[in-house]
């Protein structure tokens, strides 16, 4: 019924295809990274003009040592990395206390905490800032883990106790055997069985906190203390005409996120996207 | 899968109660402050609110008010225009993201394409992209005058429009944008999940179909459609969730304007709260809101109820 020409014909559009979708989505980003190229674009430069730039690191230079950009990358970085150690750790301990325990009322529990993941965020704000205010942790990065780590716990448990139910009870035997507990098993046993999903969730917490800017605005007063998406909007508002700048200070921001992407992506996809979501 | 199921409902002694408890609750506490304080509380405190003139001075008082705030919402122009705007995000984002996720899907999935993984990854870079920095890009793109890629393109290349388009100056060429935007940005996420799902579908069901003489349109409608569905329920579920809780890419594009009209209800909720301290009034669309958003997932709902402890 194919004969080959019909067959190449057919590889040929779905190829096109592709690659006009690639296009779509890939396109805007080469097209802002050669917008970076112009050093002095105090007007929007005209597409003719960005297609024929020649490469140069000047903004990047610029936004990363005259506007601090370099500050406010150490500032995202130690927010959102102590973000994801305590989340993570608190998530799976959260989610072994579910799938290794039995307890009265667990199941209630359990619903309540799912309950919470349909309600919209933006509700909480404002009580959340309040619960802050209280403890005295405005405009501290304090006052910022507490809500990460303790707002990400329903998530990261939902995700993490679908990979924790999938390891075998024998395996547990031969820590008890030896004398160990509770504590035992969860570092030795279920903690290393399940690195992937572990490192998936590490991946989710991590650009989840760095990318956060609506809580962090509310917390974050001090300019010192600001964190990359933060400071990304104010600098914008203050050089709204100036794309160029904008978006080397942009690039800077969303490096690490893409490079970790792409370093890991066969992984975190895959368990991401499948096993993680659906079990929801 | 725990062995509470094999023998449901049995009744735990109240010693033996404890003593479960005991043992679980090194491991539970922490979860359970975090989740209480930083979410569950919040949570009920926003409806308090909601029937309070909040004042968030420390020792302020915050007097009720009744419905004031519900009802003051029906009075507002801006929460019609948040209201229509999050319902036809909603039907207008939903149907497109899906086809197109399914489509690249499976074109990707053919046997034939190579660079699968490439693919894939190309079109999953919006999605870890940061929101902010999207919408910069939106709006440089859509820039008014002929600066602008998309009215270059439009405009001074295919001639197609008579001027160039103030894109974000007037109501429905802003909500283009922001459609747009929301359907480029996440797009690679039903993608991803189809194509693992599509991965998923034994090789054996096609083979044996295609010595029965199956063709390729055959085999789409009898063997892939009937074995993704259980995922398309999923994946329209969560893209109708996503795209009834759009924010970012309103509130960083077009700010609500102009006038308001490009508004939805989350930058509603977040305006009326930050910028004009309204925090009783923004609760109370709050948990409008949320109430909408459960009675909407109320199917998933009783399905992640019922999966939980099978």
């Amino acid at each position: 019924m194919k004969n080959k020409k019909s067959n190449i014909l057919s590889k040929l559009v779905v190829y096109s295809l592709l690659l006009l979708g690639v296009v779509v989505f890939i396109f805007p980003f080469i097209y802002m990274i050669l917008t970076t190229f112009f050093t002095e674009a105090y007007q929007l430069p005209k597409p003719g003009e960005v297609l024929t730039v020649k490469p140069n690191l000047e903004n990047y230079d610029r936004v990363w040592n005259e506007y601090k950009f370099y500050r406010y990358f150490l500032n995202s970085t130690l927010v959102a990395g102590v973000a994801m150690v305590g989340g993570l750790f608190l998530g799976a301990m959260t989610a072994y206390s579910f799938v290794r325990f039995e307890f009265p009322g667990k199941e209630i529990l359990f619903r309540a905490f799912l309950f919470t993941m349909m309600i919209p965020l933006v509700l909480a704000i404002v009580p959340q800032f309040t619960v802050i205010q209280n403890l005295g942790l405005v405009n501290t990065y304090w006052g910022l883990w507490l809500i990460y780590i303790g707002g990400g716990v329903v998530g990261s448990t939902f995700f993490l106790r679908g990979f924790f139910e999938t390891i075998p009870k024998d395996l547990e035997e031969s820590v008890i055997i030896d004398g160990g507990g509770n504590w035992r098993i969860f570092w030795s046993i279920y903690l290393p069985l399940s690195k992937p999903a572990l490192a998936t969730m590490a991946i989710f917490s991590f650009q989840g906190t760095w990318d956060e800017y609506f809580v962090a605005l509310t917390i974050i007063k001090d300019e010192a203390l600001r964190t990359l998406p933060i400071q990304l909007m104010m600098f914008q508002g203050q050089h709204a005409s100036n794309w160029a700048l904008v978006f080397a200070a942009s690039l800077i921001a969303i490096l690490p996120v893409v490079i970790i992407y792409i370093i890991f992506q066969k992984r975190f996809v895959q368990s991401g996207g499948s096993d993680g979501a659906i079990k929801g | 899968m725990s062995e509470s199921t094999i023998q449901p409902k049995k009744k735990v002694g109240f010693k033996k109660g404890l003593k479960q408890w005991k043992e679980v609750l090194p491991f539970l506490i922490l979860g359970l402050i975090g989740t209480g304080v930083f979410v569950i509380f919040p949570l009920f405190k926003g409806i308090v609110m909601s029937f309070q003139d909040y004042s968030i001075m420390p020792g302020a008082e915050s007097p009720w008010v009744g419905l004031e705030n519900y009802l003051k919402a029906f009075e507002e122009e801006q929460f019609r225009y948040a209201v229509r705007n999050t319902l036809l995000n909603t039907i207008v984002t939903v149907p497109i993201n899906w086809f197109l996720g399914l489509f690249f899907a499976v074109l990707i999935n053919l046997n034939f394409i190579k660079f699968k993984i490439t693919f894939r990854t190309l079109y999953y870079v919006p999605i870890i992209t940061s929101w902010i920095v999207v919408s910069f890009l939106f709006r440089y793109l859509f820039a008014s005058g002929d600066g602008g890629l998309v009215n270059y393109l439009l405009y001074t290349q295919l001639g197609v429009i008579d001027e160039p388009i103030n894109w974000l100056g007037n109501q429905w060429t802003a909500m283009l944008v922001i459609w747009s935007l929301h359907i480029w940005k996440t797009v690679g996420w039903a993608l991803v999940i189809y194509l693992a799902a599509l991965q998923g579908i034994p090789k054996s069901l096609y083979e044996a179909a295609e010595i029965d003489g199956a063709n390729a349109i055959q085999l789409f409608r009898h063997i892939t459609i009937p074995m993704v569905t259980p995922i398309s329920i999923f994946v329209i579920i969560q893209l109708v969730m996503g795209a009834f809780n759009i924010f970012p890419q309103v509130y960083f594009v077009t700010g609500g304007g102009p006038m308001h009209q490009t508004e939805v209800l989350q930058s509603m909720i977040y305006t009326q709260a930050f910028e004009n301290f309204n925090f009783g009034y923004s609760s109370a669309l709050g948990v409008m809101m949320g109430i909408a958003v459960f009675l909407l997932t109320w199917s998933q709902q009783k399905k992640i109820g019922k999966q939980k402890f099978y």
